[in-house]
Protein backbone atom coordinates (compact mmCIF):
# COMPACT_ATOMS: atom_id res chain seq x y z
CA UNK A 1 0.00 0.00 0.00
CA UNK A 2 1.31 3.43 -0.83
CA UNK A 3 1.94 5.78 2.02
CA UNK A 4 -0.68 8.44 2.48
CA UNK A 5 0.39 11.99 2.90
CA UNK A 6 -1.30 13.31 6.01
CA UNK A 7 -2.84 16.27 4.28
CA UNK A 8 -3.99 14.57 1.07
CA UNK A 9 -7.51 13.16 1.09
CA UNK A 10 -7.73 10.24 -1.35
CA UNK A 11 -11.13 10.04 -3.07
CA UNK A 12 -12.35 6.59 -4.14
CA UNK A 13 -15.35 6.19 -6.42
CA UNK A 14 -18.28 4.27 -4.93
CA UNK A 15 -20.70 3.51 -7.73
CA UNK A 16 -22.16 6.37 -9.74
CA UNK A 17 -23.22 8.77 -7.01
CA UNK A 18 -20.81 8.46 -4.11
CA UNK A 19 -17.23 9.12 -3.07
CA UNK A 20 -15.33 7.56 -0.22
CA UNK A 21 -12.60 9.95 0.86
CA UNK A 22 -9.77 8.19 2.64
CA UNK A 23 -7.46 10.03 5.00
CA UNK A 24 -4.64 9.08 7.35
CA UNK A 25 -6.63 8.30 10.48
CA UNK A 26 -9.51 9.13 12.77
CA UNK A 27 -8.34 12.65 13.62
CA UNK A 28 -7.95 13.46 9.91
CA UNK A 29 -11.41 11.99 9.21
CA UNK A 30 -12.89 14.18 11.95
CA UNK A 31 -11.14 17.21 10.48
CA UNK A 32 -12.34 16.43 6.95
CA UNK A 33 -15.88 15.85 8.24
CA UNK A 34 -15.84 19.22 10.00
CA UNK A 35 -14.56 20.89 6.83
CA UNK A 36 -17.27 19.21 4.72
CA UNK A 37 -19.97 20.43 7.12
CA UNK A 38 -18.46 23.91 7.05
CA UNK A 39 -18.48 23.96 3.26
CA UNK A 40 -22.02 22.60 3.12
CA UNK A 41 -23.22 25.28 5.54
CA UNK A 42 -21.41 27.91 3.45
CA UNK A 43 -23.09 26.63 0.29
CA UNK A 44 -19.80 25.73 -1.40
CA UNK A 45 -20.29 21.94 -1.39
CA UNK A 46 -22.35 20.34 -4.19
CA UNK A 47 -25.70 18.92 -3.01
CA UNK A 48 -25.19 15.63 -1.14
CA UNK A 49 -27.63 13.32 0.68
CA UNK A 50 -25.30 11.74 3.23
CA UNK A 51 -21.99 12.71 4.81
CA UNK A 52 -20.85 9.70 6.84
CA UNK A 53 -17.59 9.92 8.76
CA UNK A 54 -15.91 6.69 9.90
CA UNK A 55 -12.56 5.49 11.24
CA UNK A 56 -10.40 6.88 8.45
CA UNK A 57 -12.86 7.82 5.74
CA UNK A 58 -15.75 10.14 5.02
CA UNK A 59 -18.44 8.90 2.63
CA UNK A 60 -20.36 11.39 0.50
CA UNK A 61 -23.46 9.79 -1.03
CA UNK A 62 -26.07 11.22 -3.34
CA UNK A 63 -23.74 13.33 -5.47
CA UNK A 64 -24.65 14.29 -9.03
CA UNK A 65 -21.05 14.34 -10.21
CA UNK A 66 -18.64 12.51 -7.88
CA UNK A 67 -15.83 12.88 -10.43
CA UNK A 68 -15.99 16.67 -10.29
CA UNK A 69 -15.87 16.71 -6.50
CA UNK A 70 -13.01 14.18 -6.50
CA UNK A 71 -11.00 16.47 -8.78
CA UNK A 72 -11.87 19.47 -6.63
CA UNK A 73 -10.82 17.68 -3.42
CA UNK A 74 -7.27 17.37 -4.72
CA UNK A 75 -6.88 21.11 -4.30
CA UNK A 76 -8.32 21.29 -0.79
CA UNK A 77 -6.36 22.17 2.28
CA UNK A 78 -8.20 20.67 5.24
CA UNK A 79 -7.48 22.64 8.40
CA UNK A 80 -6.83 20.63 11.58
CA UNK A 81 -9.93 19.80 13.61
CA UNK A 82 -10.92 23.02 15.34
CA UNK A 83 -11.49 22.84 19.08
CA UNK A 84 -15.14 22.02 19.72
CA UNK A 85 -17.17 24.98 20.89
CA UNK A 86 -20.26 24.97 23.03
CA UNK A 87 -21.05 22.97 26.13
CA UNK A 88 -20.31 19.25 26.12
CA UNK A 89 -23.04 16.65 26.56
CA UNK A 90 -22.57 15.30 30.09
CA UNK A 91 -23.25 11.60 30.61
CA UNK A 92 -23.55 10.53 34.26
CA UNK A 93 -22.05 7.05 34.73
CA UNK A 94 -22.08 4.54 37.55
CA UNK A 95 -18.70 2.86 37.05
CA UNK A 96 -19.59 -0.70 38.09
CA UNK A 97 -19.30 -2.57 34.77
CA UNK A 98 -18.59 -6.28 34.55
CA UNK A 99 -15.18 -5.71 32.96
CA UNK A 100 -14.07 -2.96 35.36
CA UNK A 101 -11.39 -5.14 36.98
CA UNK A 102 -10.03 -6.19 33.59
CA UNK A 103 -9.82 -2.59 32.41
CA UNK A 104 -8.18 -1.58 35.68
CA UNK A 105 -5.57 -4.32 35.22
CA UNK A 106 -4.91 -3.24 31.62
CA UNK A 107 -4.51 0.35 32.78
CA UNK A 108 -2.38 -0.63 35.77
CA UNK A 109 -4.67 1.07 38.29
CA UNK A 110 -7.03 -0.10 41.01
CA UNK A 111 -10.65 -0.80 40.04
CA UNK A 112 -11.80 2.18 42.08
CA UNK A 113 -9.59 4.49 40.02
CA UNK A 114 -11.06 3.65 36.59
CA UNK A 115 -13.95 6.08 37.07
CA UNK A 116 -11.66 9.02 37.89
CA UNK A 117 -9.31 8.26 35.01
CA UNK A 118 -11.99 7.68 32.37
CA UNK A 119 -14.05 10.71 33.35
CA UNK A 120 -11.03 13.02 33.32
CA UNK A 121 -10.82 13.21 29.52
CA UNK A 122 -12.69 15.29 26.99
CA UNK A 123 -14.34 13.07 24.41
CA UNK A 124 -15.64 13.79 20.96
CA UNK A 125 -17.91 11.70 18.72
CA UNK A 126 -15.74 10.64 15.78
CA UNK A 127 -18.55 8.84 14.01
CA UNK A 128 -21.75 6.84 14.59
CA UNK A 129 -22.80 3.41 13.42
CA UNK A 130 -23.59 -0.10 14.61
CA UNK A 131 -27.01 1.05 15.82
CA UNK A 132 -28.92 4.34 15.70
CA UNK A 133 -27.43 6.62 18.32
CA UNK A 134 -24.25 4.60 18.91
CA UNK A 135 -21.29 6.98 18.81
CA UNK A 136 -17.61 6.09 18.60
CA UNK A 137 -16.02 8.55 21.04
CA UNK A 138 -12.34 9.41 20.82
CA UNK A 139 -10.37 11.09 23.58
CA UNK A 140 -8.60 8.31 25.48
CA UNK A 141 -4.82 8.53 25.14
CA UNK A 142 -3.17 5.61 23.30
CA UNK A 143 -1.80 4.00 26.49
CA UNK A 144 -5.37 3.50 27.71
CA UNK A 145 -6.64 1.74 24.57
CA UNK A 146 -7.97 -1.75 25.35
CA UNK A 147 -8.74 -4.82 23.21
CA UNK A 148 -12.17 -6.26 22.58
CA UNK A 149 -13.38 -9.39 24.35
CA UNK A 150 -12.34 -12.58 22.55
CA UNK A 151 -15.95 -13.73 22.71
CA UNK A 152 -18.64 -11.06 22.34
CA UNK A 153 -21.52 -11.04 24.79
CA UNK A 154 -24.84 -12.04 23.24
CA UNK A 155 -26.62 -9.23 25.09
CA UNK A 156 -25.09 -6.05 26.45
CA UNK A 157 -27.65 -4.05 28.48
CA UNK A 158 -28.85 -0.68 27.18
CA UNK A 159 -26.91 2.20 28.73
CA UNK A 160 -23.69 0.21 29.08
CA UNK A 161 -20.58 2.38 28.83
CA UNK A 162 -17.90 0.37 27.10
CA UNK A 163 -14.37 0.57 25.71
CA UNK A 164 -12.68 -0.97 22.67
CA UNK A 165 -9.48 0.13 20.95
CA UNK A 166 -9.34 3.92 20.91
CA UNK A 167 -13.09 4.24 21.42
CA UNK A 168 -15.61 4.68 24.18
CA UNK A 169 -19.28 3.97 23.39
CA UNK A 170 -22.66 3.84 25.08
CA UNK A 171 -25.06 1.11 23.94
CA UNK A 172 -28.38 2.82 23.02
CA UNK A 173 -30.30 -0.45 23.42
CA UNK A 174 -29.60 -4.02 24.39
CA UNK A 175 -27.55 -5.69 21.68
CA UNK A 176 -24.72 -8.17 21.20
CA UNK A 177 -21.32 -6.61 21.77
CA UNK A 178 -17.65 -7.33 22.35
CA UNK A 179 -16.56 -4.13 24.08
CA UNK A 180 -15.31 -4.05 27.69
CA UNK A 181 -18.03 -2.79 30.03
CA UNK A 182 -16.95 -0.21 32.61
CA UNK A 183 -20.26 1.25 33.70
CA UNK A 184 -23.84 2.17 33.06
CA UNK A 185 -25.81 5.35 32.43
CA UNK A 186 -29.49 6.26 32.48
CA UNK A 187 -28.94 8.81 29.71
CA UNK A 188 -31.21 8.06 26.75
CA UNK A 189 -28.91 7.81 23.77
CA UNK A 190 -31.66 7.36 21.18
CA UNK A 191 -35.30 8.40 21.24
CA UNK A 192 -37.03 8.70 17.86
CA UNK A 193 -39.73 10.81 19.53
CA UNK A 194 -37.18 13.39 20.62
CA UNK A 195 -35.63 16.16 18.53
CA UNK A 196 -32.84 15.40 17.92
CA UNK A 197 -33.38 11.65 18.26
CA UNK A 198 -29.69 10.96 18.83
CA UNK A 199 -28.02 12.40 21.94
CA UNK A 200 -24.68 12.08 20.13
CA UNK A 201 -23.83 13.05 16.57
CA UNK A 202 -20.44 13.21 14.84
CA UNK A 203 -18.51 16.13 16.31
CA UNK A 204 -20.44 16.25 19.61
CA UNK A 205 -18.24 16.94 22.69
CA UNK A 206 -18.86 14.57 25.58
CA UNK A 207 -17.83 14.41 29.22
CA UNK A 208 -18.53 11.53 31.56
CA UNK A 209 -19.49 12.36 35.13
CA UNK A 210 -18.94 9.90 37.97
CA UNK A 211 -22.12 8.88 39.79
CA UNK A 212 -21.49 7.40 43.19
CA UNK B 1 -60.61 7.64 10.71
CA UNK B 2 -60.42 4.95 8.05
CA UNK B 3 -58.39 1.91 9.03
CA UNK B 4 -57.55 -1.59 7.98
CA UNK B 5 -57.40 -4.68 10.17
CA UNK B 6 -54.88 -7.41 9.45
CA UNK B 7 -56.60 -10.74 8.77
CA UNK B 8 -53.56 -12.67 7.49
CA UNK B 9 -50.15 -11.01 7.98
CA UNK B 10 -48.26 -13.31 5.59
CA UNK B 11 -44.64 -14.34 6.04
CA UNK B 12 -43.41 -10.77 6.41
CA UNK B 13 -45.49 -7.73 5.58
CA UNK B 14 -44.12 -4.32 6.48
CA UNK B 15 -45.13 -0.71 5.99
CA UNK B 16 -42.77 0.99 3.53
CA UNK B 17 -42.34 4.34 1.84
CA UNK B 18 -39.27 5.89 0.25
CA UNK B 19 -37.29 5.54 3.49
CA UNK B 20 -35.33 7.96 5.63
CA UNK B 21 -32.20 8.99 3.73
CA UNK B 22 -30.06 11.69 5.32
CA UNK B 23 -29.52 10.07 8.72
CA UNK B 24 -26.71 7.62 7.92
CA UNK B 25 -24.25 9.69 9.97
CA UNK B 26 -26.34 8.81 13.05
CA UNK B 27 -26.26 5.10 12.25
CA UNK B 28 -29.79 5.12 10.78
CA UNK B 29 -30.24 3.05 7.58
CA UNK B 30 -32.21 4.59 4.73
CA UNK B 31 -34.70 1.69 4.60
CA UNK B 32 -37.75 2.09 2.32
CA UNK B 33 -39.49 -0.12 -0.24
CA UNK B 34 -37.06 -2.67 -1.71
CA UNK B 35 -38.78 -2.52 -5.09
CA UNK B 36 -39.12 1.24 -5.12
CA UNK B 37 -40.44 1.26 -8.69
CA UNK B 38 -43.35 -1.03 -7.76
CA UNK B 39 -44.05 1.01 -4.63
CA UNK B 40 -44.21 4.23 -6.65
CA UNK B 41 -46.49 2.69 -9.26
CA UNK B 42 -48.89 1.36 -6.62
CA UNK B 43 -49.14 4.82 -5.08
CA UNK B 44 -49.72 6.47 -8.45
CA UNK B 45 -52.46 3.99 -9.35
CA UNK B 46 -54.54 5.00 -6.32
CA UNK B 47 -53.87 8.75 -6.67
CA UNK B 48 -51.27 9.02 -3.90
CA UNK B 49 -48.00 10.94 -3.98
CA UNK B 50 -45.13 8.45 -4.23
CA UNK B 51 -44.12 9.30 -0.68
CA UNK B 52 -47.24 7.70 0.81
CA UNK B 53 -46.69 4.41 2.64
CA UNK B 54 -47.70 1.07 1.12
CA UNK B 55 -47.60 -2.51 2.39
CA UNK B 56 -44.64 -4.63 1.22
CA UNK B 57 -45.46 -8.34 1.30
CA UNK B 58 -43.00 -11.22 1.09
CA UNK B 59 -43.67 -14.47 -0.82
CA UNK B 60 -47.21 -15.22 0.33
CA UNK B 61 -48.97 -11.87 0.34
CA UNK B 62 -51.36 -10.79 3.09
CA UNK B 63 -55.03 -10.11 3.75
CA UNK B 64 -56.61 -7.06 5.37
CA UNK B 65 -60.18 -5.90 6.04
CA UNK B 66 -60.97 -2.27 5.24
CA UNK B 67 -63.51 -0.47 7.46
CA UNK B 68 -64.59 2.02 4.79
CA UNK B 69 -64.91 2.11 1.02
CA UNK B 70 -61.45 2.56 -0.41
CA UNK B 71 -59.42 2.27 -3.62
CA UNK B 72 -56.37 0.02 -3.55
CA UNK B 73 -53.86 -1.34 -6.05
CA UNK B 74 -51.36 -4.22 -5.99
CA UNK B 75 -48.05 -4.11 -7.91
CA UNK B 76 -44.62 -5.76 -7.69
CA UNK B 77 -44.68 -9.53 -7.67
CA UNK B 78 -47.65 -10.71 -9.79
CA UNK B 79 -50.23 -12.60 -7.74
CA UNK B 80 -53.91 -13.38 -7.47
CA UNK B 81 -55.83 -10.52 -5.82
CA UNK B 82 -59.25 -11.13 -4.28
CA UNK B 83 -61.89 -8.88 -2.74
CA UNK B 84 -64.13 -10.94 -0.43
CA UNK B 85 -63.00 -13.98 -2.40
CA UNK B 86 -63.79 -12.61 -5.86
CA UNK B 87 -60.85 -12.15 -8.26
CA UNK B 88 -60.04 -8.51 -8.99
CA UNK B 89 -57.36 -6.82 -11.06
CA UNK B 90 -53.65 -6.81 -10.25
CA UNK B 91 -51.72 -3.69 -11.33
CA UNK B 92 -54.83 -1.51 -11.47
CA UNK B 93 -56.90 0.61 -9.08
CA UNK B 94 -59.76 -1.37 -7.50
CA UNK B 95 -62.60 0.25 -5.51
CA UNK B 96 -64.14 -1.87 -2.73
CA UNK B 97 -66.92 -1.18 -0.21
CA UNK B 98 -66.54 -0.98 3.56
CA UNK B 99 -65.91 -4.32 5.25
CA UNK B 100 -64.21 -5.96 2.27
CA UNK B 101 -61.37 -8.40 2.90
CA UNK B 102 -58.60 -7.64 0.40
CA UNK B 103 -56.45 -10.74 -0.13
CA UNK B 104 -53.10 -10.47 -1.85
CA UNK B 105 -52.09 -13.96 -2.92
CA UNK B 106 -48.82 -15.83 -3.14
CA UNK B 107 -46.29 -14.37 -5.58
CA UNK B 108 -46.37 -16.19 -8.92
CA UNK B 109 -43.00 -14.69 -9.82
CA UNK B 110 -40.75 -12.50 -7.72
CA UNK B 111 -41.12 -12.14 -3.97
CA UNK B 112 -42.58 -8.81 -2.93
CA UNK B 113 -45.93 -7.27 -3.79
CA UNK B 114 -46.90 -3.69 -2.91
CA UNK B 115 -50.39 -2.77 -1.76
CA UNK B 116 -51.30 0.90 -1.90
CA UNK B 117 -54.51 2.33 -0.44
CA UNK B 118 -55.84 5.75 -1.40
CA UNK B 119 -54.65 8.03 1.39
CA UNK B 120 -51.73 5.78 2.27
CA UNK B 121 -50.98 3.81 5.41
CA UNK B 122 -50.92 6.64 7.91
CA UNK B 123 -48.94 5.30 10.87
CA UNK B 124 -46.82 7.86 12.74
CA UNK B 125 -43.58 8.63 10.89
CA UNK B 126 -40.19 8.16 12.54
CA UNK B 127 -37.50 10.58 11.34
CA UNK B 128 -39.73 11.54 8.45
CA UNK B 129 -40.52 8.01 7.24
CA UNK B 130 -43.12 5.33 7.92
CA UNK B 131 -40.80 2.55 6.77
CA UNK B 132 -40.06 -0.43 8.94
CA UNK B 133 -36.31 -0.86 9.19
CA UNK B 134 -35.58 -4.45 10.14
CA UNK B 135 -31.94 -3.79 11.04
CA UNK B 136 -32.57 -0.96 13.51
CA UNK B 137 -36.13 -1.77 14.51
CA UNK B 138 -37.34 1.70 13.56
CA UNK B 139 -40.84 2.27 12.22
CA UNK B 140 -44.03 0.27 12.69
CA UNK B 141 -43.84 -3.41 13.61
CA UNK B 142 -44.31 -5.97 10.85
CA UNK B 143 -47.99 -6.82 10.45
CA UNK B 144 -49.55 -9.28 12.90
CA UNK B 145 -53.03 -10.77 12.83
CA UNK B 146 -55.56 -8.36 14.34
CA UNK B 147 -53.32 -5.32 14.08
CA UNK B 148 -55.11 -2.13 13.03
CA UNK B 149 -53.41 0.40 10.77
CA UNK B 150 -54.83 3.85 10.04
CA UNK B 151 -55.35 5.07 6.48
CA UNK B 152 -55.05 8.71 5.48
CA UNK B 153 -57.61 10.74 3.58
CA UNK B 154 -57.48 10.22 -0.21
CA UNK B 155 -55.93 13.24 -1.85
CA UNK B 156 -56.29 12.65 -5.56
CA UNK B 157 -58.34 10.68 -8.05
CA UNK B 158 -57.05 7.19 -8.85
CA UNK B 159 -55.24 6.71 -12.14
CA UNK B 160 -57.52 6.32 -15.15
CA UNK B 161 -55.99 3.08 -16.36
CA UNK B 162 -57.24 -0.44 -16.76
CA UNK B 163 -53.79 -1.93 -16.27
CA UNK B 164 -50.30 -0.53 -15.81
CA UNK B 165 -47.22 -1.87 -17.57
CA UNK B 166 -44.81 -3.40 -15.07
CA UNK B 167 -41.50 -5.12 -15.69
CA UNK B 168 -41.80 -8.80 -14.84
CA UNK B 169 -39.62 -9.91 -11.93
CA UNK B 170 -36.70 -12.11 -12.98
CA UNK B 171 -37.51 -15.79 -13.09
CA UNK B 172 -34.69 -17.49 -14.97
CA UNK B 173 -31.68 -15.29 -14.18
CA UNK B 174 -30.79 -12.03 -12.49
CA UNK B 175 -28.14 -9.91 -14.20
CA UNK B 176 -26.72 -7.17 -11.99
CA UNK B 177 -24.47 -4.50 -13.45
CA UNK B 178 -21.54 -3.78 -11.15
CA UNK B 179 -19.27 -0.74 -11.05
CA UNK B 180 -15.91 -1.72 -9.46
CA UNK B 181 -14.65 0.03 -6.32
CA UNK B 182 -13.96 1.35 -3.77
CA UNK B 183 -12.01 -1.64 -2.40
CA UNK B 184 -11.61 -3.76 -5.53
CA UNK B 185 -7.86 -3.54 -4.92
CA UNK B 186 -8.29 -5.58 -1.73
CA UNK B 187 -9.04 -8.58 -3.96
CA UNK B 188 -6.91 -10.75 -6.18
CA UNK B 189 -6.50 -9.32 -9.71
CA UNK B 190 -8.62 -12.21 -10.97
CA UNK B 191 -11.50 -11.51 -8.57
CA UNK B 192 -13.41 -9.08 -10.82
CA UNK B 193 -13.22 -11.58 -13.69
CA UNK B 194 -14.28 -14.35 -11.33
CA UNK B 195 -17.22 -12.21 -10.25
CA UNK B 196 -18.09 -11.38 -13.86
CA UNK B 197 -18.02 -15.01 -15.00
CA UNK B 198 -19.03 -16.69 -11.76
CA UNK B 199 -22.23 -18.68 -11.52
CA UNK B 200 -23.91 -17.35 -8.39
CA UNK B 201 -27.31 -18.06 -6.94
CA UNK B 202 -29.52 -16.08 -4.60
CA UNK B 203 -29.12 -17.52 -1.10
CA UNK B 204 -32.13 -18.23 1.09
CA UNK B 205 -30.41 -16.12 3.78
CA UNK B 206 -31.29 -13.00 1.76
CA UNK B 207 -33.49 -10.38 3.41
CA UNK B 208 -34.21 -6.65 3.40
CA UNK B 209 -30.66 -6.00 4.57
CA UNK B 210 -28.91 -7.76 1.72
CA UNK B 211 -29.13 -10.13 -1.21
CA UNK B 212 -26.76 -12.91 -0.19
CA UNK B 213 -25.27 -15.16 -2.82
CA UNK B 214 -23.87 -18.65 -3.08
CA UNK B 215 -21.12 -19.40 -5.56
CA UNK B 216 -17.38 -19.20 -6.05
CA UNK B 217 -15.56 -17.44 -3.20
CA UNK B 218 -13.72 -14.27 -4.21
CA UNK B 219 -10.06 -14.34 -3.34
CA UNK B 220 -8.59 -11.54 -1.27
CA UNK B 221 -5.23 -9.99 -2.12
CA UNK B 222 -4.98 -8.11 1.16
CA UNK B 223 -5.61 -9.97 4.37
CA UNK B 224 -6.61 -8.26 7.54
CA UNK B 225 -9.41 -6.01 8.63
CA UNK B 226 -10.69 -2.86 7.03
CA UNK B 227 -11.61 -0.12 9.50
CA UNK B 228 -15.38 0.44 9.32
CA UNK B 229 -16.42 2.82 6.58
CA UNK B 230 -19.64 4.24 5.16
CA UNK B 231 -21.75 1.93 3.00
CA UNK B 232 -24.08 2.81 0.12
CA UNK B 233 -27.22 1.17 -1.21
CA UNK B 234 -26.17 -1.48 -3.74
CA UNK B 235 -22.67 -1.91 -2.28
CA UNK B 236 -21.36 -5.44 -2.87
CA UNK B 237 -19.61 -6.34 0.35
CA UNK B 238 -17.49 -9.47 0.55
CA UNK B 239 -17.30 -11.07 4.00
CA UNK B 240 -14.52 -13.53 4.92
CA UNK B 241 -16.36 -16.45 3.28
CA UNK B 242 -15.80 -14.73 -0.08
CA UNK B 243 -19.49 -14.73 -1.13
CA UNK B 244 -20.73 -11.32 -2.28
CA UNK B 245 -23.62 -9.64 -0.46
CA UNK B 246 -25.55 -6.90 -2.29
CA UNK B 247 -26.73 -4.32 0.24
CA UNK B 248 -30.46 -3.52 0.04
CA UNK B 249 -32.50 -0.80 1.77
CA UNK B 250 -32.00 -1.87 5.41
CA UNK B 251 -28.21 -2.20 5.04
CA UNK B 252 -25.94 -1.07 7.88
CA UNK B 253 -24.70 2.49 7.48
CA UNK B 254 -21.09 1.45 8.03
CA UNK B 255 -19.32 -1.85 7.52
CA UNK B 256 -15.94 -3.42 7.96
CA UNK B 257 -15.70 -5.77 4.99
CA UNK B 258 -14.30 -4.55 1.69
CA UNK B 259 -16.70 -3.47 -1.06
CA UNK B 260 -15.59 -4.82 -4.44
CA UNK B 261 -18.17 -2.84 -6.39
CA UNK B 262 -21.57 -1.21 -6.43
CA UNK B 263 -24.78 -2.30 -8.20
CA UNK B 264 -26.44 0.88 -9.52
CA UNK B 265 -29.80 1.67 -7.94
CA UNK B 266 -31.96 1.09 -11.06
CA UNK B 267 -30.95 -2.60 -10.96
CA UNK B 268 -31.92 -3.12 -7.31
CA UNK B 269 -35.70 -3.67 -7.70
CA UNK B 270 -34.92 -6.79 -9.74
CA UNK B 271 -32.53 -7.94 -7.01
CA UNK B 272 -35.25 -7.40 -4.43
CA UNK B 273 -37.60 -9.64 -6.42
CA UNK B 274 -35.14 -12.50 -7.02
CA UNK B 275 -36.21 -15.66 -5.22
CA UNK B 276 -33.71 -17.91 -3.46
CA UNK B 277 -32.04 -20.19 -6.00
CA UNK B 278 -32.29 -17.67 -8.85
CA UNK B 279 -29.04 -17.65 -10.87
CA UNK B 280 -27.18 -14.34 -10.52
CA UNK B 281 -24.64 -12.88 -12.89
CA UNK B 282 -22.64 -9.77 -12.09
CA UNK B 283 -21.90 -7.82 -15.28
CA UNK B 284 -18.83 -5.78 -14.42
CA UNK B 285 -18.96 -2.37 -16.08
CA UNK B 286 -16.64 0.58 -15.91
CA UNK B 287 -18.16 3.75 -14.46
Amino acid sequence: MTALRDEAPRPLRVGRHALLVEVAGTAAAQALHAELLRRRAAGTLPPVTEIVPAARTVLLDGLDDPGALAADLAGWTVPPLPPADGEPVVIPVRYDGEDLAEVAALWGVGAAEVAGVHSSFDFRVAFCGFAPGFGYLTGLPPELHVPRRATPRTAVPAGSVALAGPYTGVYPRSSPGGWLLVGRTDAVMWDPGREPAALLAPGTRVRFEVLR
Amino acid sequence: MTALTVVRPGALTTVQDLGRPGHAHLGVPRSGALDAAAHRLADRLVGNPETYATLETTVDGCAVRVDAAVTFAVTGAPCAVRADGRPVAWGAPVRVPAGTVVDVGRARAGLRSYVAFAGGVAVAPVLGSRSRDLLSGLGPDPLTAGAVLPLGAPCGPPAAVDAAPCPAPPSDALVLPLVPGPRADWFAPTALDALDRGAYRVSSASNRIGLRTEGPALERARPGELPSEGMVLGAVQVPPDGRPVVFLADHPTTGGYPVIGVVPEPALPAAAQAAPGTPVRFAVTRA
